[in-house]
Order: structure tokens, then C-alpha cells, then sequence
């Protein structure tokens, strides 16, 4: 298993592919993604990549984590993430990802947080269709009606769908299609919408429920690597 | 500007490359050569339909621009939208330039036969074949605006 990336969501626009069909993308910024730190199974007994993105000034650290930063040898970062990844995925501290991480036409599953919509009614959060407009419907013409039974069961049953706080979760939106990857603007493009506001920061990683193609870099698509290469072409 | 921004800009100069896209407005009579892919795969080949009438609105900013043509086929009012800037537009041929006072003439559904004639509009012949709008050229053309304007 891969290692996902910190991304940030820029806003949506649209494509056209080689047939001239348009397809919605929404683009998401891959810049300055580091490892922080490598948990390994001897010594914390599980393996996975934390990494960070986004600048911090180091003003505004504490000082365990201008030390945790220090010891990567990485500038302070906004945003930390860890992500668990298979032994054989596991890269050095420090090494920053690129963009071409992911491949064209591979799927990705992208988790962030909505965007917030306050306390709502059941209308809103749960499409409930409310009580009609006439026939002595009075006041009520928003409220959810019933929410349960009689003297049995005697009580609301639990998880009832009712009025409250909607939207500002985390929520993972699975099988997004990558559309196109730039790795020199590190933008990666994905077909449909994202959660969260433009600016808003978002993990990427590998599907889970569809197969990675086998182009796909492994360990992980590493800027210094991709640079590498391109020196010795 | 943004990344965002940035990254539509590219794709505009990258769409319209080459191109020549007509000044039109709504009341204009267009032709429009759509490109038609016929089978798939190795048979795939794609050849050259005209669909031409009048434009009734055109909307949208920047690479999201599009523009929808009326036309009766066959005794049924049949209208298109189409992406200005798709690829799977060939070309976009002016007809006849018409004088509406209206951006957006979704009157003409309701009418049929002499009322729904347009008029010709006259004069303004120099302006007749100009380049999708690049960042310099939509630049270039705001002063002039203005100096009509004063």
C-alpha cells in the first residue's frame, strides 16, 4: 500500500479530453509535501509516513515541534498528516513527493472537510419532504411531523433524523479518475467535486476499491527521483 | 490572478490556438462545422457536420463560454449549446449578421414564420474575423472601449 498525499484544493473548471468531450475536474496543488517522520515496526510497531505541506513560520511553532521538524531536517509545516503505508512503501526522512505520484487515468479517493452549513432543518439535511402547502397546515410547514409511535415503543428510536448541525465532517469522496498530472505546477486533476472550500486541505491517496495501474511509481513518486532522471536524459 | 485562473488561461491559449473564431452576438444566423466521430476503435473516423441557425444567447467567462443556436428542422425548433471553445467544433462560419435589442432571444420560441424574422444589421464590416481572445489581445481592446465611450 502507497502513502497518500497532502493536497490543497484550488477550484473546479473544465476540460475537454482527446475526443472533445468536456469532463468537470477540480484541481488540487501538491507543493512542498515532505516526510516528517517514518514510524517503522521495531520501533513504534506499525509502519506509516507522516507527512506535512503547506509553509508555517517557525514563530508560530511550539518548541516539540520546531524539534520534530528539525530532526526531519524540513521547513515548519501547516498541515500534518500521518498515513499507514505497507513495509515495502516506506521512503526516507525528509524526501518530498511529486505531483506524478499519481498517475493519468487511475483512481483516487479524496477526504477533506465539508463545507459547513450551520444548524439546519430535515428539509435541508435529510431531504425530508415537510407538510403540504394548504389543507389547515399551519406554521408547520418545514417541521419533520411524526418522529415515532405511540405509548409502545414510548420513546424517539435512536439515530431518528432530526434537525441540527449540517455539513463542517470529514468525508472521503472514493474512485475520483485522475484526468491529467502536472508534475512541474504539481497539480494534480480530477474528475467531479472534492469537499471543503478552495484553499481547503485535503488527503489523496490510492483507491481502495479499484486495481493501481502498474506504472504507477513505487515506492512513491519522489521529486528528487523524478529530477534525477531527467539529469541524466 | 490565481492558479486557478492561471491554469484556465493555459487551457484557453491551448483550445483556441490557431482558431478563428468570428465576432458573433445573439441574432446572428451561424453555421456551425461540428466534427462527428462515426464507430470506434480502428473503423473510428470522424467527418463534418453543418448545423446552422440563429444564435439566441451566449454565456459563460473565459474557457467556460458557450453560445446556443435555434434552428427549425423539419417543422420542429431544435436548439444546441455548444462549448465555444470545444474541440469538437471545426469551424464557426458567419451567415448573416442580424439587429436584435435583446441579449438573450428566447422570444423566438414562442414565434414562428414572419414574426420571427430578424432583421439585417449593417455597418461595423471591418470587424468581421478577429482571434479567440487571449490576455493581450482582451487587454488591448479595453482602452479602446473606453475611448468609444468618452
Amino acid at each position: 500500500m502507497r502513502t497518500g498525499l497532502i493536497a490543497q484544493k484550488l477550484g473546479m473548471t473544465r476540460v475537454f479530453d482527446a475526443n472533445g468531450k468536456h469532463v468537470p475536474v477540480t484541481l488540487l496543488k501538491v507543493d512542498g509535501c515532505q516526510v516528517i517522520s517514518v514510524q517503522t515496526k521495531e520501533k513504534n510497531g506499525y509502519t506509516a509516513l507522516q507527512l506535512g505541506a503547506g509553509a508555517k513560520k517557525a514563530k508560530s511553532c511550539t518548541k516539540p515541534e520546531r524539534g520534530h521538524f528539525a530532526k526531519a531536517k524540513v521547513e515548519p509545516k501547516l498541515k500534518v498528516v500521518e498515513f499507514r503505508v505497507s513495509e515495502d512503501s516506506l521512503v526516507e526522512q525528509g524526501a518530498e513527493f511529486s505531483a506524478a505520484h499519481f498517475v493519468v487515468g487511475q483512481y483516487v479517493d479524496v477526504s477533506g472537510v465539508t463545507l459547513g452549513k450551520g444548524y439546519q432543518g430535515v428539509m435541508k439535511r435529510w431531504n425530508f419532504a415537510g407538510l403540504v402547502a394548504t389543507h389547515g397546515v399551519s406554521v408547520s410547514h418545514r417541521s419533520p411531523g411524526s418522529v415515532g409511535q405511540r405509548q409502545s415503543p414510548g420513546r424517539v428510536f435512536k439515530n431518528k433524523k432530526m434537525a441540527g448541525h449540517m455539513g463542517d465532517a470529514n468525508r472521503t469522496i472514493p474512485n475520483l479518475r485522475v484526468v491529467e498530472v502536472h508534475p512541474e505546477q504539481g497539480l494534480i486533476l480530477v474528475e467531479g467535486a472534492v469537499p471543503g472550500f478552495k484553499g481547503s486541505w485535503l488527503t489523496v491517496r490510492d483507491a481502495v476499491k479499484k486495481q493501481l495501474p502498474k506504472d504507477a511509481p513505487k515506492p512513491a513518486g519522489l521529486k528528487a527521483k523524478a529530477q534525477a532522471e531527467a539529469a541524466q536524459a | 490572478m490565481n492558479e486557478l485562473e492561471k491554469f484556465e488561461q493555459e487551457q484557453l491559449s491551448k483550445l483556441s490556438g490557431g482558431k478563428k473564431i468570428p465576432e458573433f452576438q445573439p441574432g446572428d444566423t451561424l453555421r456551425v462545422n461540428v466534427k462527428i466521430q462515426e464507430g470506434t476503435g480502428e473503423e473510428a473516423r470522424t467527418r463534418i457536420q453543418a448545423y446552422e441557425g440563429v444564435c439566441i444567447a451566449r454565456g459563460g467567462k473565459g474557457v467556460n463560454q458557450n453560445f446556443t443556436v435555434r434552428k427549425i428542422s423539419y417543422g420542429e425548433g431544435v436548439e444546441r449549446v455548444f462549448p465555444l471553445f470545444s474541440p469538437a467544433i471545426d469551424s464557426i462560419e458567419m451567415v448573416r449578421r442580424g439587429s436584435v435589442r435583446r441579449a438573450k432571444l428566447y422570444y423566438l420560441r414562442d414565434r414562428s414564420g414572419k414574426s420571427a424574422r430578424i432583421t439585417e444589421r449593417e455597418g461595423n464590416e471591418g470587424a468581421d474575423v478577429v482571434e479567440a481572445p487571449t490576455e493581450k489581445s482582451a487587454a488591448a481592446a479595453k482602452p479602446e472601449k473606453k475611448a468609444a465611450n468618452a
